[in-house]
């Protein structure tokens, strides 16, 4: 497999320039005649859709939401960075670049992350051209607030609803672009597999979930913008309907997974409440800004947390991180709420949760202060745990969130498939081991607006792109194989509920592939999932037909992807022998219990490439190469 | 907690449909009532039947896909509440439910309690937006927005889309919706330009899908999950009556 | 004029019909309420006001048509606009009850077919003076005509509780006009549905003062 990332040469901050300068561009006649595939209609997706309609390209963006403004990009709370600056507190794209790449552990590539830095100026503006109703200042300017793993204040919100509001500057976008007859929208359309012919991606297979009808669309790119796959956990706070599928049948068609491990389990979710939880809810990071985290020095301490004297709580981030305190990026969060509830220090019923305190916050800043902040997180709070977080403090624990991992991509955003391109969450490339908060919607907006109109060209310009003939032997077999896949699952009739196997599977990851791995853990679940991969095959019960709306049908066919996926995962965690970001290996870290990298032998992305079905997958590698950082010991104390 | 639920079930949207009621043991109060209803389908599957559908996504209140009618109102009794982040302490042990989807002639069924609302997508892109083509924006803070004057914008795109005022609307109208997507770009500086044309134009789109006319019942304000004011309505209003009876023609420059 | 006819064609367009129709119909129910308060004055004031009224018949019936046009526009939109809902929602809910609906506007559709009945009876009654309502009807005699008419108790009941149907209608229709007609304002916008109250509690304590004052003996027949 040949993995050439086709980063520009030259000096990191004129990479980008340069490119958009020398690439090459398709007249604006000949756009028209190139039919663009794109899958998910969120912040990638939707900003991709709207931008190259703009340009004139034929788009045609799917999604399996009832709307594409409902796709999950909608429920990021907290805010998106920019390194504008606004505050005159030392930010700079460097800066912003830099504590990127830092709070990845440096597994991210320089000249993305570089170019992702660049372009969060140009995001903030266009979304405020689209209208999204950023918080301001009294004088009219935008505000801004502080987020984890930075120093500066560069974080541009919209209350705790900042995805929304994008998402729907994206989807009005979108919608100025439907209108205009530049792109047509296929909702509830869930893709089935990946066409490709001679090598080259050319067209996906689509199942519409009301009627159950499967068809194909042909087009000279597909873009997938599918999200990630963090309900490979089962719980977790990826909407519902959140999947891997698209991934990995593009990944069992030649697409290269990167990284698939790398996950983020964000340290403040509300903690489990009890065996039927269908979902975990997060609640921003933002709240890190002013709430502060304790547990009971004591373990086993259970009076009210009003009750426990300042002298019994251990405000332990505070304490081990003293320059970061409750600011200290995601992974070393939750890493640190895991400790202290695995020492019996937790609370609540379950004790695996941890207290994030506003009290000090009320008192300095008035109830007022606090309630435009955090208002409607607070609402939810209540409305979820039937507390007053103004009077009790918070119960948060970590819960998988975000998956840095994904397909494999170039500088241009292609995977090594051609004509196959991959956008915001699910590709690998700008997070490395762990993502910083507020950087996800960046990431999203900027793949989809910024950097994809300028890379597509390139890759439409140079190539032929003959048209596909509907009812050639590749595109039938695809179509094929898409409907056995979907009658084999309707075949099974077995005893056991899809949710049965996903729940079982997703216990076994959070435990064993979550925020600490071991070898043995690992292998553990490797055993364990690929029996429960059996089983399902052979029990799992899935009512009703193809031939019409059947949610059942559609989460069997995600969760049997999972499997392989979640194999795939900790196959990937147990041959990364460190611990970087979010993966945190238990052999190795350092006497205080941080992480500890190895540059000299892990400093690459782990690349994987489907080699068949019952066969193990062949793992590649693609060195990164740091120019303009120096590989440090993260340190946030 | 036991709970009967009587639930409307319909095959598709040729079918007649009927009612199904179903007895559920084991409720507990920290579910939400989504994920009673996952255990009602869980159950179902087991002994063979037709699981209900619903549509659900996010469950945390945020995108808008999930909703039906719980005793006739909109998202169940809980204000300010969507149906994913309804709560079964807050229902009583023997308590009998009736869930019907929202009933519109613009919003027609799917299955059972899914409804189709590509009237909204319909609307929206006939002018729901302001055409700011990528590339072109000046630097954000060149366009100063007072404080109060963001805020109300946000209070007003907060709207999810889930559909509830009009399903909760006596006369089936969707006005807290458009009104919604009015006021917010209406609020804005950036949405001027476009103002007569968007109103003109989505006002336009909602009378082609048949939905009902406002008579200020305010239904919809009491039971929308954003708790989005009737205010937007009255700029809807505003807007079409401007764009209709005053605008176009020449503004005075050369024929 | 293109325009304005797709305008009326909306929902919205018809609202503001309403809007407007209602605004001059409510405009002449303050003159109309003024006039007869006059009643309260000396009985030849009311029956002067009468005979002023009627000096100019082309100025009387402009007005008459003016307000019957109103009238009749106002009904006409209020039927389509409730045709239209009644359409919007071909399969019922079995069980509908949304929170916090305006009590008034659920009295829109019946009482509106009401007080057109009403009005008509009005008309027959003290402005024709049809024999059959009205025995002692003499033209212009305002003052004994509103008087013997109101001595009939089962009569002065219907009026009032007809009146009293007109101010919730006056109500939630004053109310509504100021969301219809887009006037509001973070300030004021609270103070509509007060004013509306207000202006509607004038209103129906000033007609109905006619023929509680006629039951009541205050106002007495006077020898003519």
């Amino acid at each position: 497999m040949k993995l050439e990332a086709k980063i520009p040469s030259g000096p990191l901050a004129d990479k980008w320039t340069d490119y958009k300068a020398h690439t090459a561009l398709v007249s604006p006649a000949n756009k028209r005649k190139h039919t663009i595939l794109i899958v998910g209609t969120g912040l990638a997706g939707g900003g991709a859709a709207a931008a190259l309609g703009e340009l004139g390209y034929k788009v045609k963006a799917f999604c399996y939401q009832d709307s594409a403004r409902r796709a999950h990009s909608i429920a990021a709370q907290g805010g998106i960075n920019a390194a504008k600056n606004y505050q005159n507190d030392g930010d700079t794209v460097f800066r912003l670049f830099y504590d990127t790449i830092k709070g990845g552990d440096f597994r991210a590539r320089e000249a993305n992350t570089y170019r992702l830095a660049e372009i969060s100026n140009e995001i903030i503006d266009q979304c405020v051209a689209q209208g999204v109703p950023f918080g301001r200042e009294y004088s009219g300017y935008l505000a801004n607030r502080t987020f984890g793993g930075a120093q500066v204040s560069r974080t541009f919100y919209a209350r705790g609803e900042t995805g929304q509001q994008l998402l729907l500057g994206a989807y009005n976008s979108l919608n100025a672009q439907v209108n205009a007859g530049n792109v047509d929208v296929f909702e509830r359309t869930e893709m089935l597999d990946l066409i490709v012919i001679d090598g080259v991606a050319r067209g996906i297979v689509v199942r519409d979930m009301v009627s159950g009808e499967v068809s194909s669309h042909f087009g000279d790119a597909v873009l997938l913008c599918t999200g990630g796959y963090s309900n490979v956990f089962f719980l977790s706070t990826s909407a519902k309907g959140c999947n891997g599928s698209a991934l990995w049948r593009a990944y069992k068609r030649g697409a290269a997974f990167a990284n698939p491990s790398f996950t983020q389990i964000h340290p403040t979710a509300i903690p489990q409440s009890g065996d039927f939880q269908s979902k975990l809810t997060l609640m921003s990071e933002s709240l890190r800004n002013d709430g502060r985290v304790w547990v009971p020095k004591k373990a086993g301490d259970d009076r009210p947390p009003n009750d426990i004297p300042e002298d019994e709580r251990d405000y332990y981030l505070e304490r081990i991180y003293p320059s970061f305190g409750n600011m200290v990026p995601r992974d070393v969060a939750s890493r640190n709420a895991k400790n202290v509830c695995d020492e019996g220090r937790g609370i609540g019923p379950t004790k695996r949760g941890v207290y994030l305190d506003f009290a000090v916050a009320i008192e300095r800043l008035g109830v007022d202060v606090i309630k435009d902040r955090y208002g409607n997180l607070f609402e939810m709070y209540e409305m979820i745990n039937d507390e007053d977080p103004y009077e009790t403090p918070m119960m948060i624990y970590p819960a998988p969130h975000y998956t840095m991992g994904g397909l494999w991509v170039d500088y241009d955003l292609m995977s090594n498939m051609p004509g196959l391109f991959v956008l915001g969450e699910a590709n690998f490339s700008d997070h490395g081991a762990n993502r910083l908060g507020a950087s996800a919607l960046m990431q999203g907006l900027a793949d989809g607006f910024f950097v994809i109109p300028n890379t597509l060209g390139q890759y439409i310009a140079k190539g032929k792109h003959p048209d596909v003939d509907p009812n050639c032997d590749e595109v039938r077999k695809v179509e094929q194989d898409a409907k056995d896949f979907n009658q084999k699952l309707l075949d099974i009739k077995g005893s056991k509920t899809v949710d049965y196997f996903h729940r079982a599977m997703g216990m076994i990851m959070l435990d064993k592939c979550g925020m600490a791995r071991s070898k043995e853990g690992l292998n553990e679940a490797i055993e364990k999932i690929g029996k429960l991969k059996e089983e399902f095959w052979a029990d799992v019960k899935v009512p009703g037909t193809g031939e019409s709306l059947n949610q059942e049908l559609e989460k069997a066919g995600r969760v049997a992807d999972y499997f392989d996926l979640a194999i795939l995962m900790c196959l990937d965690a147990r041959e990364r022998e460190e611990s970087c970001g979010g993966h945190f290996r238990e052999e190795h870290k350092t006497e205080e219990g941080e992480a500890r990298r190895d540059d000299e032998n892990f400093c690459h992305v782990a690349v994987w490439e489907w080699m068949g079905e019952d066969q193990a997958p062949q793992a590649h590698k693609e060195e990164l190469e740091f120019e303009y950082v120096e590989l440090t010991q993260r340190s946030y104390k | 907690m036991k709970l009967t639920l009587e639930i409307w079930r319909q095959k598709d949207a040729n079918d007649k449909g009927h009612f199904e009621t179903y007895e559920l043991d084991n409720v507990r109060s920290h579910m939400s009532f989504l994920e009673m209803l996952d255990v009602l389908n869980q159950e179902l599957i087991e002994k063979g039947e037709e699981p209900v559908a619903f549509d659900h996504d996010c469950r945390e209140a945020i995108c808008g896909t999930c909703g039906f009618v719980i005793n006739g109102v909109a998202h169940g009794h809980m204000k300010r509440n969507t149906v994913c982040q309804l709560h079964m302490r807050t229902f009583n042990d023997g308590d009998h439910l009736v869930l019907e989807p929202w009933r519109a002639k613009a919003f027609p069924l799917v299955r059972d309690l899914i409804v189709d609302r590509s009237a909204f997508e319909r609307i929206q892109r006939a002018g729901g937006y302001i055409s700011a083509r990528t590339g072109s924006a000046p630097d954000a803070n060149s366009i100063l927005i007072p404080k109060e004057q963001a805020e109300a914008a946000l209070d007003f795109a907060e709207c999810i889309g889930c559909g509830a005022c009009v399903a909760s609307c006596p006369n089936g109208a969707a006005m807290l919706f458009v009104g919604a997507r009015i006021a917010h770009l209406g609020f804005l500086p950036q949405g001027q330009p476009e103002r007569v044309e968007r109103a003109k134009a989505m006002v336009a789109a909602m009378e082609q899908e048949g939905f009902g006319a406002c008579t200020n019942y305010t239904s919809c304000e009491a039971t929308c999950p954003k708790g989005v004011s009737i205010v937007g309505i009255a700029k809807m209003n505003k807007d079409y009556f401007n764009a209709k009876l005053f605008s176009g023609g020449n503004l005075g420059g050369k024929e | 004029m293109d325009k304005a006819v797709g305008f009326y064609e909306s929902t919205l367009g018809k609202k503001v019909v309403m809007a407007v129709t209602g605004i001059i119909l409510f405009l002449y129910l303050v003159g109309h309420m003024l006039g007869n308060l006059q009643i309260f004055l000396d009985p030849a004031q009311i029956d002067k006001y009468a005979h002023m009224l009627h000096a100019s018949a082309a100025f009387l019936w402009s007005v008459r048509l003016v307000l019957l046009f109103c009238l009749g526009v106002h009904i006409l939109a209020a039927f389509q606009v409730w045709w239209r809902s009644r359409t919007a929602r071909p399969v019922k809910y079995k069980v509908f009850n949304p929170p916090d609906v305006d009590y008034a506007a659920k009295t829109m559709v019946w009482s509106g077919p009401i007080i057109a009945a009403f009005i008509t009876y009005h008309l027959l009654h003290l402005t024709v003076g049809m024999d059959s309502l009205h025995p002692d009807y003499v033209h212009l005699g305002a003052y004994n005509n509103v008087v013997a008419g109101f001595q009939q108790t089962p009569v002065a009941i219907a009026y009032i509780v007809a009146l009293l149907l007109l101010a919730f209608h006056l109500y939630h229709g004053l109310w509504s006009l100021f969301q219809t007609m887009g006037w509001d304002h973070p300030k004021f916008g609270p103070w509509r549905r007060p004013l509306a109250v207000l202006l509607t509690a004038v209103i129906a304590a000033g007609f109905i003062s006619v023929p509680v004052a006629v039951m009541t003996g205050v106002l007495q027949l006077v020898g003519g």
